[in-house]
């Protein structure tokens, strides 16, 4: 590819959906745009992007854009993280939403490990208020992602990163090396593709919204922006996950850190005590 | 050091799972079925086995039993490694006493993971 085929794709991935694109990585670009210019039938990357400077073609876009987008996910990735949240915070947010919601967003879903492992959690914690109701809400950029999460479908290799094997039997079914995730499970999840650079404010209030190492692959410029529509998105108790190795310093005032819990953001500074 | 007793009649399959525990900073011993498996045991009982299932001589799941019954044999975490991927073999092995399984093919991600998930890391 030339620099000006980068210069390119940098400015598609940043202007169309904040992504960071660096130049110097025509590797990592190339990686992931090489399955889809096979799909869509073009010779070399070289030849796709071509295509796209000619044609200028919305769907084209779209799809060179959804894969320059880092998919990486696993079942319960960070499992300290995910103690936290079955263990306090949300057995806190039932008890807070006695006989009412718990509504919970996963931003970036990828390939929908993550919302599943939410939702396994929720139904594993044992001290949570029976009268509450768990809303689990999931989106992506990536249709593919999100056909592939909808199915509930994942190979054995995915099911063994991060599932323990009881949870694995007790939630999956298996069809020789294919394992289904338990209908119960995947109907409580509601899907959307959403661009997190687009307007949220119709979205609704969350207590609980995941967005876990998805802020290293945007660029700058749209962090700042991005964390505060989130939190403004958040309930006045509500929290938000980032990547454990994730910090805000630097990037916005609008949620302040959970002590001793990495990657966990509060609206509240008060309930930085409570869940401490 | 934690010490992993590696038991598999595959060659290869031991190497492979030598090389990926190595790397996550286990001292291995090998064994080509149950019955080896057991005299390492009783000379000195390891931290961790991860187990194959099909193996002449004695089988994973005979192992375990004989190796639960043993002084201290409640000790080691078990860590099944085999191609029985059915979820009835799977309930089986942990109704024996396993703490883990992995289904093959694996590599050293998922032979971390679930040392992880054992507790062993």
């Amino acid at each position: 590819m030339t620099p000006e085929d980068m210069d390119l794709l940098a400015a598609l991935g940043r202007t169309r959906a904040g992504l960071k694109v660096e130049a110097d990585k025509h590797y990592v670009v190339e990686s992931r745009l090489a399955p889809l210019a096979r799909r869509e039938g073009y010779p070399s990357i070289e030849a796709l992007v071509a295509a796209l400077r000619a044609k200028r073609e919305e769907r084209l876009i779209w799809a060179v854009v959804e894969a320059l987008t880092v998919n990486d996910t696993a079942f319960f990735r960070d499992r300290a993280t995910f103690a936290f949240l079955r263990e306090t915070a949300l057995p806190e947010l039932s008890r807070r939403r006695k006989d009412g919601s718990v509504r919970i967003w996963s931003a970036a879903c990828s390939t929908g490990q993550e919302i599943y492992s939410l939702a396994i959690a929720a139904d594993e914690a044992r001290n949570l208020e029976p009268g509450v109701r768990f809303e689990f809400f999931a989106s992506d950029l990536s249709e593919r992602c999100l056909e592939k999460a909808q199915s509930g479908l994942y190979t054995q290799f995915e099911v063994q990163r991060g599932l323990p094997i009881r949870l694995l039997i007790k939630h999956f079914e298996n069809h020789d090396e294919t394992w289904a995730i338990s209908p119960r499970i995947r109907q409580a999840v509601r899907w959307r593709r959403i661009n997190l650079m687009s307007d949220l404010s119709g979205m609704g209030a969350f207590d609980l919204v995941m967005l876990r190492n998805v802020l290293p692959g945007l660029d700058l410029s749209v962090r700042a922006r991005l964390i505060e529509n989130l939190a403004a998105r958040l309930t006045e108790d509500g929290l938000l996950v980032l990547g454990e190795a994730e910090s805000l310093a630097g990037v916005t005032e609008a949620l302040h850190p959970v002590a001793g819990r990495p990657g966990v953001f509060a609206r509240d500074p008060a309930y930085r005590a409570a869940a401490a | 050091m934690k010490t992993c007793l590696v038991v598999d009649d595959s060659r290869v399959i031991r190497k492979v799972a030598r090389r990926a525990l190595e790397d996550i900073g286990f001292d291995i011993a090998e064994a080509a079925d149950g019955m080896e498996a057991l005299a390492w045991c009783r000379a000195a009982m390891p931290d961790a086995v991860l187990l194959d299932w099909n193996m002449p001589v004695m089988n994973g799941l005979e192992f375990l039993q004989r190796l639960r019954q043993e002084p201290g044999g409640d000790a080691p975490v078990v860590v099944f490694c085999t191609v029985e991927n059915k979820v009835e073999n799977i309930r089986l092995a942990l109704d024996h006493g396993a703490d883990e399984y992995i289904m093959k093919p694996f590599d050293g991600e998922i032979i971390a993971a679930k040392f992880a998930e054992a507790g062993l890391l």
